[in-house]
């Protein structure tokens, strides 16, 4: 009980200091924090659900771009806060509908089906914007600083750091490692697995859904290309699996290093970026098989050994 | 003493920056930094490999062999420092590296990126900062209102309107003489490109007395449009007109090939100007009309493609490349004219000055040139001409196409 | 006459998608591997194609010739350097399936890089065999045409030497179980790179034919990736016959309701029946019921 306080108490203070970043920093850094913290909302939603239960999903650019396109379309008629619980509400009512669909599936048909819905959904928007409102691009002219996004995005992490130590330490929690571990004993038990695994489903995509809308005033023009990248699914499955998805503060481990090494491969290598990062995507899964939670704890394992011997 | 120096060194820097800002000092810059972010890779990284990099680097070199921009306020030429960044097409990195070419690496100046979507999302960006935004390949309808919410932008390509409107104008022509009659069969490509066009052109046609029969988007991706040419040849149009993306231009040449579907009149998109279209079609090239285009006896144009294959082995495209080698010109003018690197001014001698560029005398009128360049274009034996605007120079358009050759 | 000239239409477009899915059928059915840098094998050996064919003059018909054996080849080499350690490291199945995502996640951004060094981002294309030909009074294009029959041709090869030769039954034992098969003294190993190695060249195969008629760049890899991918789940992972009727199912999908309903709803139409398959049969059409 007292180490959960102290983990409460150190999360509080680091909150707390990283809401004064918008005040040092120039431009660029703000920039590449609100990048930070994009990945880091987007990737710890995604251990929220696939880290216990083990699904690998793609349809993260799927929710993501739902809550994007919500503010394309309504950023400039209704207020803020409107627009936010809207594309909440829609994120979460696909994810629950999608929720139900996918249960039967698993393993790499379950990875598949979550990648066609992103590409199937962004077909769709791309056809009922061309046919019915004959407009493909939408201009995004809200008015929110890029101290704002900030400030929202960062309650946002808080927010799913916070969901997800809750669920960890609820019956919730305990219920998806069993699933995790085996469907079949957990059914046994008595779990309601289905029930569980859609809450946390639509639990983690409303996170993702947020995360889109904030982020859609960063870049005036919204077009179905742009809020339904699948590269956003890969990046966050990448960044989520090298950090280590069994752990809470995994992926944030991988967002950081990933973040900034990508940054500085495209400033320094801009013609050679693809190669040097693929290379070093390599070497990460061959030198860190258990990602960077693993050496973590490794090392710990280690300091407690050599504490008490 | 080791960190004495270093602040030395800081201050120094400092004093540099405040005069690359524009401020007033003896101090001498070693070199003009220009900065872009470019999709290097990603789905835009066609384009921009081909409309936008060999201009920039051609213009760079040319600027720097002759020993750098020359500064009026020092009295001598300063050499060109070029700062290149990967956006990988995406929006997010395309406003992060420009926030760090201007606050990190304090350029004096930037280049834009590839495309209508990109140049939109680092607007912001550029408007902030007050740096002069040339885009020369973005197309979008709302370029007025844009240049009046970022004076500092200008938007070289124009809106779908002028594209539209001229081809409705010579298709009206056409029709009039009895040479084609009214029928429209229109594909777009579902993308900002070809919805803007083809919005603009349901508009624009039936003011001009013609008449859509068919009329679809496809989607990006798509790999077999002989269902959509099986449809236009079925439609009983003579005019076909495909607001297309390079992939799509050459396949839908070579499906209506195959098909022998061969239109009075062939209007295809972006892709017809590229190398590899006359390269792969050769003698069948014969009446593809298309966005941009040439004029024979403009001895500017035809000394810049002379450059650009020297120093890069391949021909230019017809239409974003000339008109953005033109837009370099132009602000290598003003930066001299301004005699320093001082970004309003420059931004202010962009607005109202004429410029001599390899497509002529340029003026730009609400930040976007009038009749400077070809809108459209045509292949004519073996040249690609320009058919619209009505300027000097103008060839008539060749009616029907002549049938495919085997 | 509409009716067929879809049709056809359709099982050709369609036979391109099983063509270029038939590798990654083998690489992920039997070898285990799912391989994010398919598309970027399909790119490579469309350039391989396109150089043969303007540099050297050599018609990519002839060029197959020498890009089968030199992919087989280089798929053998990346199987046995870069995987082989991570299959023997891999204690379970899942744990081989999200190493090798991120092995060859890497692979996809090293093959695209060097592909980009040599050619730049721009467009490539040039023409061969696209002259018309007419079947039952439907014009077909003879290049699009090859690329179905070479798909028919490799798959029903593919399907009978696994259904009918010693080696292949070897081969179905380590898709369907790598211990056991191991167990009863088959080499486990060498049948995994050699199904990998094989799956690469059938990758060259359809690339080859694929650059006969589309237009490519170094970038656009990622497209045949994921259209594989949806392919295999859809046909049932290791099977070939399904692999092929996935494949046709989603170019006759595509072609019909380019036709009938609207051009702008083809992809959305062919994910939607994706979905719907799987929903319906979540292993696949053809596939066998859960591990």
């Amino acid at each position: 009980m007292r180490r959960g306080a102290v983990i409460v108490a150190i999360a509080a203070l680091a909150l707390g200091l990283l809401a004064f970043v918008p005040w040092i920093a120039d431009g660029y850094q703000l920039s590449l924090a609100i990048g930070i913290l994009n990945y880091a909302v987007l990737a710890t939603a995604w251990t929220l659900f696939s880290g216990p239960t083990r699904y690998v999903s793609l349809a993260t650019v799927a929710f993501f771009g739902i809550g994007a396109y919500t503010v394309a379309v309504l950023g400039e008629v209704l207020a803020w806060p409107v627009v936010l619980l809207i594309a909440l509400g829609t994120g979460s009512v696909v994810a629950l509908v999608v929720g139900f669909a996918t249960l039967r599936l698993s393993g790499v048909y379950f990875v598949i089906f979550t990648f066609g819905l992103a590409e199937l959904i962004r077909q769709v928007v791309t056809w009922f914007e061309v046919n019915v409102t004959r407009t493909l691009g939408r201009y995004v002219f809200v008015d929110i600083s890029q101290e704002q996004i900030y400030w929202q995005l960062l309650g946002l992490t808080a927010l799913v750091f916070g969901a997800g130590y809750a669920i960890r330490r609820s019956r919730l929690g305990l219920a998806l490692r069993v699933i995790g571990d085996d469907e079949v004993v957990a059914r046994h038990l008595g779990i309601g697995t289905t029930a569980a695994k859609v809450a946390l489903f639509t639990f983690s995509a409303g996170f993702m859904t947020l995360c889109g809308a904030i982020m859609a005033p960063r870049w005036t023009y919204i077009d179905p290309a742009i809020a339904f990248n699948p590269v956003v699914s890969f990046q966050v499955l990448i960044m989520a699996l090298l950090g280590g998805a069994h752990r809470l503060y995994g992926p944030l481990l991988g967002v950081i290093p990933l973040t900034l090494l990508f940054e500085f491969l495209l400033a320094r290598f801009p013609n050679h970026f693809s190669i040097l990062i693929g290379l070093a995507f390599m070497a990460i899964v061959y030198a860190i098989p258990r990602g960077i939670t693993g050496l973590v704890e490794q090392a710990s394992a280690r300091l407690r050994r050599g504490a008490a011997p | 003493m080791q960190r004495m120096s270093g602040l030395i060194r800081a201050a120094s820097v400092a004093a540099c920056l405040a005069l690359a800002a524009g401020t007033a000092s003896a101090q001498e810059p070693k070199s003009i930094k220009i900065g872009y972010a470019i999709s290097k890779t990603g789905p835009n990284a066609g384009g921009a490999n081909i409309t936008q990099i060999p201009n920039y680097q051609m213009w760079v070199k040319e600027v720097n062999d002759k020993g750098g921009l020359m500064l009026k306020s020092i009295g001598k030429r300063v050499p060109i420092e070029v700062i290149e960044y990967d956006d990988r097409s995406n929006s997010e990195e395309a406003v992060r590296a420009v926030e760090r070419l201007v606050t990190q690496d304090k350029v004096d100046l930037l280049f834009p990126p590839w495309g209508t979507g990109l140049n939109l999302a680092v607007g912001p960006v550029f408007n902030k900062y007050g740096y002069p935004q040339l885009a020369f390949s973005a197309v979008t309808d709302r370029a007025p209102e844009l240049a009046k919410r970022w004076p500092n932008s200008f938007w070289f390509l124009g809106t779908s309107q002028m594209y539209v409107g001229a081809l409705a104008d010579l298709l009206a022509k056409q029709q009039k003489v009895g040479k084609i009659n009214a029928n429209v069969a229109m594909i777009s490509i579902a993308d900002g490109f070809g919805i803007d066009l083809s919005k603009a052109a349901r508009e624009a046609l039936p003011k001009a007395g013609m008449k859509l029969v068919y009329d679809k988007s496809y989607p990006i991706g798509t790999q077999d449009l002989s269902p959509l040419i099986a449809e236009a040849q079925r439609s009983g149009a003579d005019t076909f007109v495909a607001f297309s993306y390079p992939p799509d231009t050459v396949a839908l040449t070579d499906q209506a090939k195959v098909a022998s579907f061969s239109p009075k009149v062939m209007f295809l998109g972006v892709g017809v100007g590229f190398p590899l279209y006359p390269g792969k079609f050769g003698a069948n090239t014969e009446g593809v009309m298309s966005l941009g285009g040439l004029s024979k006896d403009n001895a500017g144009t035809a000394e810049y493609r002379k450059k650009h294959n020297a120093m890069h082995g391949r021909d230019p495209d017809y239409w974003g490349s000339q008109v953005g080698y033109a837009s370099l010109q132009m602000l290598q003018q003003a930066v001299e004219r301004v005699g320093k690197i001082d970004r309003p001014a420059i931004i202010k001698e962009l607005q109202t000055g004429t410029f001599d560029t390899v497509l002529g005398k340029i003026k730009l009128e609400g930040n976007m040139p009038k009749d400077a360049f070809w809108v459209l274009g045509q292949w004519q034996n073996g040249f690609y001409t320009g058919v619209a605007p009505q300027r000097p120079g103008v060839a008539e358009l060749i009616v029907p196409k002549p049938a495919w050759k085997p | 006459m509409i009716l067929l000239e879809a049709t056809l239409a359709g099982l050709v477009l369609g036979g391109m998608y099983a063509l270029v899915a038939l590798g990654l059928n083998l690489q992920y059915g039997v070898a285990r591997i799912m391989n994010l840098a398919y598309g970027e094998g399909v790119i490579v050996a469309a350039f391989a194609a396109w150089w043969l064919y303007t540099a050297g003059g050599i018609n990519p018909i002839f060029g197959l010739a020498l890009i089968l054996p030199a992919a087989f080849a280089v798929n053998w080499l990346i199987y046995r350097l870069a995987l082989t350690p991570l299959v023997r490291r891999a204690k379970l199945r899942e744990q081989l399936e999200v190493d090798s995502i991120l092995a060859t996640f890497g692979l996809l951004f090293v093959v695209q890089g060097l592909m980009l060094v040599a050619f730049g981002g721009a467009y490539y294309s040039y023409g061969f065999l696209s002259v018309p030909v007419v079947i039952a009074d439907v014009t077909i294009a003879a290049n699009r045409l090859l690329a179905l029959g070479f798909a028919l041709v490799l798959g029903l090869a593919l399907y009978l030497a696994l259904t009918r030769t010693r080696i292949g039954t070897a081969v179905r034992a380590v898709a369907v179980d790598p211990v056991a098969a191991g167990l009863v003294a088959i080499d486990v190993r060498q049948v995994a790179a050699a199904s990998f190695a094989l799956g690469g060249a059938l990758v060259a195969a359809g690339g080859v034919l694929v650059s006969m008629f589309l237009t490519f760049n170094a970038n656009i890899g990622v497209v045949f990736t994921m259209k594989a991918l949806i392919v295999v789940i859809m046909g049932g992972v290791g099977n070939l016959l399904g692999c092929l009727v996935a494949g046709l199912i989603l170019g006759l999908t595509e072609t019909f309701v380019a036709t009938w309903v609207d051009p702008g709803l083809t992809l959305a139409a062919t994910y939607a029946i994706f979905l719907a398959i799987l929903l319906v049969r979540p292993q696949g059409l053809f596939g066998r019921a859960a591990r």
